[in-house]
């Protein structure tokens, strides 16, 4: 540190503008450091390193003249770290926990919810009644003439512990049985404290109880069942409490569980084998995307600059549109018109050819449906990048060519298509890397469905593997975050070589341009 | 095409518009239908393309009124779409301001300061920028999971935690305006920097001025991309009020609850203003485009 400040004193002069800037470091550091530490006892640490990285930079960056440049780029390359670069390796990192919908705390809020948690004694169990008083409620435990009536309370749903005292007779105002039934909402929130102590619970729709809590805990951090006395040990290899008899208390925490998630990939037969279907359906989709998009964007692009042909702007104009429209909008609407009941489509199709094909229960069926649609949805760009590159081939070789007695078609595939594919290639590959991962398309149009037959998890004949993923994580199999992310090490890798591909490409595009 | 016979040229001429008539056809069916269903009666019914019995009902709907059908009864709009609309709105004005400002700050550093590891820095964006987000989908559901205990304006469910994500997207834009200012003559800095100018003026005072056409295509670029977004806004937002376009509209055609004639109107409504934007803006969009994908 002292050496970082001599170096700036001795750079800048200390005017009073120049002590107020550094002053300003200084203090946006300290709350992002201060950020950083709440990030951390939140139960996220690798982020609260990232974030003390970043304000470590910060101080860096701003407070010392040497990294003047950096500045510039400083908000960008932080941003990025933050919410691109860490998420993604945090999200494969998970692949390696149990994180999921029973492993969603950490250990210490795991211990918390456990000795936080009550039963009701049932051998206590007291009949009660509602009284109404004014200002709210009483409630009201009969013995022998009198009973106990508690302090006036709202039950208004806010959680309260009144007290009570012994009254001689029962008051009058007594509730119907059926109307303090409604108030059970209420009631479930209070705790009456009788005046030798014991503390009642509502315990069903005519009793309360004494409550106890269900576990304590030892110095060896073990807990005990106080109903029966088995001892649960922390189990940090599985995440969970567990008793010798193997039995698991929920919730269980985020653990680190090696390599299990991945065996559960490449082991279980109830998984591997929708994996691999999927993953061949994915590179299937995501080459016929860019096959078809580029065929027919090419095709319309030719026909647009023939010479002859006439309303040019027009054509154009509504060529384009279906990349004008919002996407989510588009593809709902075909989810609606392919719906193989009411659909539009198969309304058409059975009044022209007397067929309503099963485009919703029929894997094959739905796949082309989905590549229809990302075709509808993907020529436009396609079109628009090939009217560009078709202006740079030269008139002149076409006329050449055309002298010498080539056809149009001849010329296309001689002259044309050779000069344009270099250029086009780059964009392709980058084609192909988006629909690898056009989980948008899948989980509007189809959610992946119709589900395959037989799978552990649920994984349908149209979802790519980012769909797949996303459903683990996020949809009808629960969360499971952990198995998720150990998908996701798998995609990351063929984004990695897609992205390198790319990335060559571009690179002899450039040199060549 | 330098020797063509009139006939054979009229025959093409005619295949040619044929073909484009009927691949428009096709092209423009869904729309057809969706306007025509948009004033169709009821959310099933099967009709003309030209409803026999046209009426409002939809569109009402649509823009957050109750309809009073000719029996009496009163059907209340299912889904706020208008507040979805602002929602999405707001979030991509707030985003595409956001990136504009870093990404062009940046972009002006990668085009004209000389630094070590620029080169490097600036293949790492481009590579990094190919890895979609859903790969970090998990990840940042946990970490605002997690930011909801500090302040529920930063988790789940907020549209902070929304915007900050969106922001981080700047790797692909922070290309393309560094093109644009490659191209732009150095004489114009290095006369600012005789003058004394510091970097930071020179950009303040020659770059950005000159930037405003790219930053207008970057500024729609961005807007239309945080406004389609459905993968990160899904997994962020929960509850029907936060909700954005691209995660309400979803709603409307649930198995359970299949509203085919709201989405419709619904729709076109939200549809609309982004296509006309789009449509305008396409133009400049499309050289952005491929400039920014080709040039290294």
């Amino acid at each position: 540190m002292s050496v970082a400040s001599i170096d700036m004193i001795k750079a800048e002069p200390l005017t009073p503008v120049a002590l107020v800037a550094k002053l300003l470091v200084f203090l946006v550091t300290g709350l992002m450091l201060f950020a950083a530490y709440t990030v951390y006892m939140i139960g996220q640490p690798l982020f609260g390193v990232i974030v003390t990285i970043v304000a470590l930079g910060f101080l860096f960056i701003f407070g010392m003249r040497r990294f003047y440049f950096a500045r510039f780029i400083y908000p960008g390359i932080a941003t990025m770290a933050l919410f691109v670069i860490f998420p993604i390796f945090y999200t494969i990192y998970l692949g390696f926990t149990n994180y999921g919908s029973f492993n969603l705390l950490t250990y210490q809020r795991v211990q918390e919810v456990l000795l936080s948690s009550k039963i009701t004694d049932k051998s206590t169990a007291v009949p009660f009644a509602v009284a109404e008083r004014e200002g709210g409620y009483s409630i009201f435990f009969s013995k022998d003439e009198g009973g106990y009536l508690s302090d006036v309370v709202a039950l208004d749903g806010t959680s309260v512990t009144v007290g009570s005292e012994f009254v001689g007779t029962a008051p009058e105002t007594l509730l119907a049985r059926r109307d303090a039934i409604k108030l059970r909402k209420g009631l479930a929130e209070v705790a009456v404290v009788l005046p030798d102590g014991t503390e009642l619970r509502n315990a069903g729709l005519r009793e309360f109880a004494s409550v106890a809590n269900e576990f304590s805990l030892a110095d060896d951090e073990s807990v005990t069942r106080v109903t029966d006395g088995m001892v649960f040990q922390p189990d940090h290899s599985t995440g969970f409490y567990t008793n010798d008899a193997g039995e698991q208390l929920t919730p269980g925490w985020r653990t680190n569980i090696g390599v299990q998630n991945f065996e559960r990939i490449f082991k279980s037969e109830g998984i591997r084998a929708p994996m691999i279907s999927i993953f061949i359906w994915t590179v299937v989709f995501a080459v016929g995307s860019v096959v078809f998009t580029f065929a027919l964007g090419l095709t319309l692009a030719s026909i647009l600059q023939w010479p002859h042909l006439r309303f040019k702007a027009a054509y154009r104009i509504l060529l384009i549109l279906p990349y004008a429209v919002p996407a989510f909008i588009s593809i709902l609407v075909f989810k609606g018109l392919f719906n193989q009941n009411f659909g539009e489509i198969n309304l058409v199709l059975e009044a022209i050819f007397g067929a309503r094909p099963e485009w919703n229960t029929n894997g094959l069926l739905a796949r082309v449906m989905l590549l229809m649609v990302n075709t509808w949805l993907g020529y436009p760009y396609m079109m628009l990048l090939a009217m560009g590159f078709l202006q740079s081939v030269p008139e002149e070789q076409k006329k050449a060519a055309a002298l010498e007695g080539a056809g149009p078609l001849r010329v296309f595939w001689t002259i044309t298509l050779p000069q344009i594919i270099p250029p086009f290639l780059p964009l392709l590959l980058a084609s192909f890397a988006f629909n690898f991962n056009n989980i948008v398309l899948v989980l509007l149009l189809t959610r992946g469905g119709p589900d395959m037959p037989g799978t552990i998890i649920p994984a349908g004949e149209t979802d790519i593997l980012g769909s797949f993923t996303y459903r683990i994580a996020f949809m009808d199999s629960g969360t499971q975050f952990g198995l998720s992310g150990a998908i996701t090490l798998l995609i990351f890798i063929l984004v990695s070589i897609m992205a390198y591909a790319n990335f060559v490409a571009m690179r002899r595009a450039a040199a060549k341009g | 095409m330098i020797v063509e016979k009139k006939s054979t040229l009229l025959v093409q001429k005619i295949a040619a518009h044929a073909f484009m008539l009927a691949f428009l056809a096709i092209v423009m069916f869904p729309f057809l239908v969706v306007i025509s269903i948009s004033f169709r009666e009821g959310n099933f019914t099967v009709g003309d393309l030209i409803p026999r019995n046209p009426t409002l009902e939809h569109w009402y709907l649509a823009f957050g009124l109750d309809y009073t059908r000719a029996d009496g009864t009163v059907v209340h709009p299912p889904y706020p779409v208008l507040l979805w609309m602002w929602n999405s709105v707001k979030i991509a004005l707030i985003a595409a301001f956001g990136v504009l400002g870093v990404s062009t700050i940046s972009a002006y550093a990668f085009s004209r300061i000389k630094f070590k590891g620029r080169a490097g820095l600036l293949d790492s964006l481009f590579i990094i920028q190919m890895f979609p987000t859903t790969l970090a989908l998990i990840a940042l559901y946990a970490i605002f999971d997690s930011m909801g205990d500090i302040s529920p304006a930063i988790g789940i469910d907020s549209h902070g935690a929304l915007v900050v994500v969106y922001l981080s997207g700047v790797m692909m834009h922070i290309w393309t305006i560094k093109g644009y200012f490659d191209s732009i003559d150095s004489s114009l800095d290095k006369a600012a920097a005789i003058d004394g100018a510091t970097p930071w003026q020179t950009f303040r005072m020659i770059f950005l001025p000159l930037a405003t056409p790219i930053m207008a295509v970057v500024f729609v670029l961005v807007f239309i991309g945080v406004i389609n977004d459905y993968p990160v806004a899904s997994i962020l937002l929960r509850s029907e009020d936060q909700m954005t376009l691209a995660v309400g509209s979803r709603l409307y055609l649930n198995e359970f609850k299949y509203l085919w004639g709201d989405f419709a109107a619904a729709a076109i409504l939200s549809g609309l203003p982004i296509t006309v934007v789009f449509l305008i803006a396409q133009k400049y969009l499309v050289s952005g485009l491929s400039e920014g994908a080709v040039k290294g």
